[in-house]
């Protein structure tokens, strides 16, 4: 309805580099801004040693040394924890007004979200480097070869992605980034702590374990760890792609149309 | 092109929470290639019309044109002829101030030599360029400002929104920033400024119109606003409030509005203030009262707005629905 002169293809492209523009903004941030870096590397990092040497001990872990069990679900709870950044990032944004003005640009409308998701995503990839090779030197040897491991890091991506859409909507339904932060914390702690991230489900009383086994983060754990391992791993590949897809499918118009109330 | 670079009709904007109107029909006719003022307190609604004209609310009835496109139906359109800048100085803090004019010039749709030859520019016409490399996190307030003008030009809008630029700035950074607003509208461009300076309108705006609650309460140009309420305010300072009432009568007929008394302060508002504060000191003297203090002033907009609604500024001042950045009153 709006009179503009732009063909769809030429649109289409200006609303892609307003994405990427959107998303180098959003990583110059984070290596901008210490804290934003601690959270994104020195954490990680933090826990892997923590598990690997502190806890692990105590964990006992099924077949391969635990090491092995530890870092693909790291790597897992890592992006999930990671999903936090994007409710706090977008609800700062809003916070500070930058929403405000990117509405009254004739860029395009999904640019903010879309960035913001791509940012995090590009953020993901790097953990996923950093871990791997801590891992490596910590005594991380998984056995399920280069392929298997590119495609569990694609999955855990795509997951991460997908939960993104999810952290986005809590961000633009927070008032402020401080709210963001307190929302999703009762929320990712017993998805990441009651799952198959740390410890095998088996160890927990009955009740849980049904919540443990069934809930998507522990599926796209025993996924990752399973293609990076090369062990059986059931249906889990299958099940964390298709909560993936449900969750941007359901998510993502729920943020999108959140993102046109909001400011 | 066209005659009005920003023509709005009864445009009227309620907020949910509590169904405050904060734009209460409000029309306007902003020629090209001037800068027309919007005067107002706190909560007037100057910025809610601001928002509604740069296309990031939309109104609940009554329509607008910028530049001669349609706010609701061609707000694309819209935004590429806009600029928007304003007190909260929105620049992206964790950048540069190269980095936030070349974002904003991407996010314009310039190619990327363009964008960052644009930002260049825009930091030394700013008086930016030393500075240009740092995050904006380091800048002064009045550093900020400018580069938030900046961000507003980076496309070189014919039109130009400014709400509120020198709400919180320093002497000198004010009258830098009009110089540079100035220096903006000989080069052709349309600024819609809404300050709650008298001052500030005065010096730089053409035409006129001052909200209150959501409704235009007085148009015209800032000579003919102030002539209606006289060019000087006579303070006369009684010994007590009660003297105030009691002798105010000798003094009434100086003005053509109705005096003004608050305690023990009694004001005038004239056109010829010595002439009047010398007729005073006669008048009281001859009748023996003893006067405590007597003052000259230029009318503020407090004056405006007593002598327009009969109350003062800050008690309008209802914060209500007027704050873009805070996320209140958002629909």
């Amino acid at each position: 309805m709006s009179t503009t002169t732009l063909s769809p293809i030429s649109r289409l492209r200006w609303a892609f580099s307003d994405v990427m523009t959107v998303a180098q903004r959003n990583l110059l941030a984070v290596f901008r801004v210490p804290s934003a870096l601690v959270f994104v590397i020195i954490q990680p990092v933090m826990f892997v040693l923590l598990f690997r040497y502190v806890f692990g001990g105590a964990i006992k872990a099924p077949g391969s040394s635990y090491v092995n069990f530890l870092i693909p679900g790291i790597l897992v709870q890592t992006t999930v924890f990671g999903a936090v950044g994007t409710a706090i990032g977008l609800a700062e944004d809003l916070q500070r007004g930058l929403i405000e003005r990117f509405r009254a640009l004739p860029m395009a409308r999904m640019a903010v979200l879309a960035g913001r998701t791509i940012s995090d995503l590009a953020r993901n990839v790097l953990i996923l480097v950093v871990i791997t090779l801590v891992g490596f030197g910590v005594g991380f040897r998984p056995g399920g070869g280069v392929v298997a491991y590119v495609q569990a890091s694609i999955l855990m991506l795509l997951f991460s992605f997908c939960l993104s859409w999810g952290f986005a909507f809590i961000g633009l339904a927070a008032p402020n980034s401080e709210t963001a932060q307190a929302m999703t914390f009762p929320l990712i702690f017993p998805i990441t702590f009651a799952s198959s991230i740390f410890v095998p489900v088996a160890t927990m009383p009955g009740w849980l374990q049904v919540f443990a086994r069934n809930q998507p983060v522990s599926q796209a754990a025993e996924a990752v760890r399973g293609l990076m391992l090369g062990t059986p791993h059931g249906n889990s590949s299958w099940i964390t792609l298709g909560w993936a897809l449900l969750a941007i499918a359901t998510l993502g118009p729920l943020a999108t149309r959140r993102y046109r109330r909001a400011a | 092109m066209t005659q009005f670079a920003i023509q709005a009709r009864d445009i009227v904007r309620t907020f949910r929470d509590g169904g405050v109107k904060a734009l209460d029909g409000v029309s306007l006719n902003v020629p090209t290639g001037e800068v027309f003022g919007l005067l107002g307190p706190n909560g007037s609604g100057k910025t809610t019309m601001v928002r509604i004209l740069s296309t990031i609310l939309a109104p609940d009835s009554g329509s607008a044109t910028v530049d001669g496109k349609d706010v609701v139906t061609q707000a694309d359109a819209v935004r590429r002829s806009i600029g928007l800048a304003g007190q909260y100085a929105t620049v992206d803090e964790n950048l540069t101030g190269f980095e936030n004019l070349r974002m904003v010039g991407r996010l314009n749709h310039l190619t990327k030599p363009v964008a960052s030859e644009r930002a260049h520019e825009l930091l030394a016409q700013f008086g930016l360029s030393d500075a240009g490399a740092r995050p904006a996190k380091t800048y002064s307030g009045g550093m900020r400002r400018r580069l938030d003008l900046a961000a507003a030009l980076v496309a070189k809008p014919p039109v130009l929104f400014l709400d509120e630029p020198t709400t919180g700035l320093d002497p000198q950074s004010r009258q830098d920033l009009w110089v540079i607003i100035e220096d903006l509208v000989s080069t052709g461009v349309t600024v819609l400024l809404t300050t709650q300076y008298l001052e500030e309108a005065d010096r730089l705006a053409k035409q006129l119109v001052v909200l209150d609650q959501g409704r235009i309460i007085a148009e015209g140009t800032p000579a003919s606003l102030k002539a209606q309420l006289g060019t000087t305010v006579v303070a006369v300072t009684f010994t007590s409030s009660a003297e105030a009432n009691q002798h105010v009568g000798l003094i009434r007929d100086l003005t053509t509005n109705e005096p003004n008394i608050d305690g023990s302060i009694v004001e005038l508002t004239v056109n010829s203030g010595p002439a009047v504060a010398a007729e005073v000191i006669r008048r009281l003297d001859t009748a023996g009262v003893t006067v405590a203090g007597l003052a000259l002033r230029e009318p503020s907009l407090d004056d405006v707005f007593l002598n327009l609604t009969g109350h003062k500024a800050e008690v309008a001042a209802e914060p209500v629905a007027d704050a873009p950045a805070k996320r209140k009153g958002r629909s």
